[in-house]
């Protein structure tokens, strides 16, 4: 891992990061419809004024030029459907809570999923290798929408153990990061199964274990580190993938989440909201990459990057 | 002794919770602003309806007026003219009180330009609000309210406006505390700036989470206020908000799922709350393009649709069908010319004017695009209204789903044939629905324009004669639904769920649930 290879990858973001500014400001642009459209008729005063207030009233690429000069200083500007709030503040509310929410479902899938994974591959095509795989499969079939409102249903109400909604304390938060992180836990107990027995086929394996070596230690120190290599490079695109997609399980458990802003400003036009939020799952995205990419380089002494 | 402990224990909570005066509210969607001059909707209405008090209030129960910030007021002959006595214990939240010249400076406010309130228009039945808002009259005093003392409010309207009390409680039309705006901007909305004079304060709001007041303890009434707090929360998928009621997070509900009705009403002494509400559902024809530019085939088609079946089966909520325009109880004393049929007792006529307009059994008709914001609410109620047209009249319609903001863009450009639209009336008077089909009105999406219809709705604003007025507006309605620029369907209902606890709490056309009139106990 060299210096010169983070510089390069830093060095492609810039271009790559003012392409989607581009493309997100001009294609909200051009939908029909605008932020300040309603059901009520707006006097074309009113209209005017409004324009005015939000610099809408000058030529498209003068906003452009006026967008990327704020964003040059952090600046997201104002949302246009919460009035007097700014991007700024409403992402700096939301996204702590859906990196918080990304986290406990990442932990869950983890857990989960190399659990199950790990019991399969070392049982491979008995009963500990059927069950575990075939509540993965469910677990890939079911979407959000119903798992949620089940798990809400069964412990929320049936068994009255956890708030059906709700963000505040450690019980509201169990429900919701489960149903996120069930999803992600049956690849990852599929990914995990898929690698360890790969792995435990090999070579070196089997002289660990010649040399009288321990089965935790031959699992722990040399299976894992080689066996759960599919599981790191997906984590990446899952980390990226649980915090911006979260946005049915924000719904279903009404969590004050970031998920929410990203859909709903697209429906109202808020285009600054649109501009901020995608920024910000651009970002999310190409980070965790560029993180696994590192993770990778450690754990497998054979990948290196120049 | 541990039995006695936790028996003490638990009967303690139980007194805790006895007392504890607080209402936990289901409210539908993160509010855009709580600032009265900016915001528009439903959810900051009932926040906002707590937060400020105007000159005259409303009651829950009779949705008649109740003294307010006014103490008392008068109304000159002509009623132009109206003086209000301000009462001397009111007072901001930060102990100021309350004059008359914050009344200007909010109504001023409201009305400047640069303030592009979307609300500004229920300023403008005062003298030159139209004017000052759309930049004619630049001179703010020329607007016509005065305070000659810091208790007395003269206001003049620009025709007598028999309605003009009822506006009085809209959060748009209350005081605002001027200091508090000019030192914060726009930030003296947030709980810790907010000055406000209702009958509770602002407490917390976080975004998409919550948003809960208290009882403020400087009102001038607080003595008959029994909640000590209430909690909003923006909860906006129906059916999360229906678990949160049942697991006891919520005292009141915004909405219900539809498919839930039936199973919450067939409980013994239910929660479901399914009353009447000042709107209507209805679908915009337009009359520029054939073959709705005939009124037979605008009249046959209103005639074929069987609008029980529609309430009964699809739209399921207790909604009553909609026999004229404006919906029952808009306006006190006025009674709606109820023509429309709510079954196909009238097909036979249908099909005679259907024929008369050149379409006999719908041959030769060009084909009814149906244009609805994409809900599958709005879409089953347009498929049911499909294939009554084409079975009762021979009749072919398509489906034209938009998005939102898309849909909003070809209503306001009349792209369509026929189009839903709901309207709930801005306050209780028939003049606010009817008004919309003005000829020049910027909401009539018809295109239909009416000479007679037009001369009848100006003489109605120009008349003194409560009785008078009502008749020039049972008039115009008639030759409008004579005329039908639109179908109505149905008059909405609110459908929600009421813990059983909350006191004080009235169904009223305008859903409006001043917290100050509620309290938490048991019913006997």
């Amino acid at each position: 891992m060299s210096l010169n290879y983070i510089l390069k990858r830093l060095a492609v973001m810039i271009p790559v990061f003012l392409m989607v500014v581009t493309l997100v400001f001009f294609m909200i642009r051009f939908a029909p419809g605008g932020p300040f459209d309603s059901e009520k008729a707006v006097s074309p005063e009113i209209m005017r004024n409004l324009l005015a207030k939000y610099h809408m009233d000058a030529p498209l690429w003068k906003q452009y030029l006026r967008y990327l000069n704020d964003l040059a200083h952090f600046d997201l500007g104002p949302s246009f459907k919460y009035a007097n709030r700014t991007v700024n503040e409403l992402i700096g509310e939301s996204f702590p809570v859906s990196i918080e929410l990304g986290m406990l479902s990442l932990a869950w899938a983890l857990v989960i999923g190399i659990l199950a994974g790990a019991l399969a591959a070392l049982r491979p095509n008995t009963l500990w290798d059927y069950i575990p795989m075939s509540f993965s499969i469910l677990g890939i079939c079911l979407p959000t929408f119903v798992i949620g409102p089940g798990l809400a249903l069964a412990f929320g109400l049936w068994y009255d153990w956890l708030p059906v909604a709700g963000w505040s304390s450690w019980q509201h938060k169990v429900l919701p990061s489960l149903t996120l992180g069930l999803a992600y836990s049956a690849f990852i107990s599929r990914l995990t199964r898929g690698g360890l027995i790969e792995i435990l086929n090999q070579d070196f394996i089997r002289t660990a274990r010649a040399k009288g070596l321990s089965e935790t230690t031959v699992m722990v120190k040399h299976a894992f580190r080689g066996g759960l290599l599919p599981v790191v490079s997906y984590l990446g695109p899952a980390l990226a993938g649980i915090i911006t997609g979260a946005l049915v399980t924000e719904t279903i458990f009404n969590i004050p989440g970031l998920g929410r802003f990203f859909i709903q400003s697209a429906v109202n036009r808020d285009y600054t909201v649109v501009m901020g939020t995608s920024l910000l799952y651009f970002g999310l995205i190409f980070v965790s990459n560029f993180f696994v990419d590192i993770l990778y380089a450690w754990l497998d002494p054979r990948v290196r990057y120049d | 002794m541990k039995l006695f402990l936790i028996l003490s224990l638990v009967w303690s909570g139980l007194t805790l919770a006895a007392l504890e005066q607080t209402l936990r509210w289901g409210n539908g969607a993160e509010v855009k602003d709580l600032d009265p001059s900016i915001v528009t909707g439903v959810p900051e209405h009932h926040i906002l309806t707590n937060l400020f008090e105007g000159l005259v209030g409303k009651h829950p129960e009779t949705l008649g007026p109740v003294p307010g910030v006014a103490e008392s007021w008068t109304i000159s002959k002509d009623l132009k003219t109206y003086t209000f006595q301000l009462r001397k214990d009111a007072k901001w939240s930060n102990g100021d009180p309350v004059t008359a010249n914050d009344f200007i400076y909010s109504w001023q406010r409201l009305l400047d330009p640069k303030t592009a309130a979307e609300y500004s228009y229920q300023a403008y039945y005062i003298k030159n609000g139209k004017d000052i808002n759309t930049g004619k009259i630049k001179d703010f005093n020329q607007l016509g309210v005065k305070a000659p003392t810091d208790r007395t409010l003269v206001v003049t309207l620009e025709n007598p406006t028999p309605f003009f009390l009822k506006l009085l409680d809209h959060y748009s039309l209350a005081p605002l505390h001027a200091k508090t705006i000019q030192k914060h901007g726009i930030r003296w909305t947030r709980p810790e700036n907010m000055v406000n004079n209702g009958a509770f304060t602002l407490d917390k709001w976080e975004t998409n989470r919550l948003i809960s007041v208290k009882a403020n303890p400087l009102y001038w009434d607080a003595k008959s206020v029994k909640l000590t707090s209430a909690t909003f929360y923006p909860v906006e998928k129906m059916d999360t908000e229906e678990k949160m009621f049942r697991s006891g997070d919520l005292d009141i509900t915004n909405e219900i799922p539809l498919e839930k009705i039936p199973l919450w009403k067939k409980k013994k002494g239910s929660d479901y709350v399914g009353s009447p509400y000042l709107g209507t559902y209805f679908y915009w024809f337009n009359t520029k393009v054939k073959p709705l530019d005939k009124k037979e085939v605008r009249q046959a088609l209103s005639l074929a649709i069987d609008r029980d079946s529609i309430v009964k089966y699809v739209t399921k909520g207790d909604q009553p069908p909609a026999r004229s325009f404006t919906p029952p109880g808009a306006g006190d004393n006025y009674q709606p010319p109820a023509v429309l049929p709510t079954d196909l007792s009238r097909l036979a006529e249908a099909k005679e004017l259907l024929a008369k307009a050149g379409y006999p059994n719908g041959k030769g008709m060009p084909t009814i695009d149906i244009l609805f914001n994409t809900h599958d609410g709005h879409k089953k109620i347009a498929e049911v209204i499909q294939e009554m047209w084409k079975k009762n009249l021979g009749v072919n319609a398509t489906l034209v789903n938009q998005e939102w903001k898309v849909y909003l863009d070809s209503v306001r450009l009349m792209k369509f044939t026929a189009a839903r639209q709901g309207w709930i009336g801005d306050y209780n008077d028939p003049n606010t629905f009817l008004d919309m089909f003005i000829s020049d009105s910027p909401m009539n999406r018809s295109g239909w324009k009416n000479a007679e219809y037009d001369a009848l709705m100006v003489k109605a604003a120009k008349e003194l004669d409560s009785k008078k007025r009502l008749a020039h507006f049972f008039n115009a309605e008639k030759i409008w639904l004579d005329e039908m620029p639109s179908m109505p369907i149905y008059v909405y209902t609110r459908n929600y769920l009421k813990n059983k606890k909350v006191q004080g709490w009235y169904s009223n056309i305008e859903d409006l649930h001043p917290l100050k009139y509620v309290w938490i106990g048991d019913s006997k």
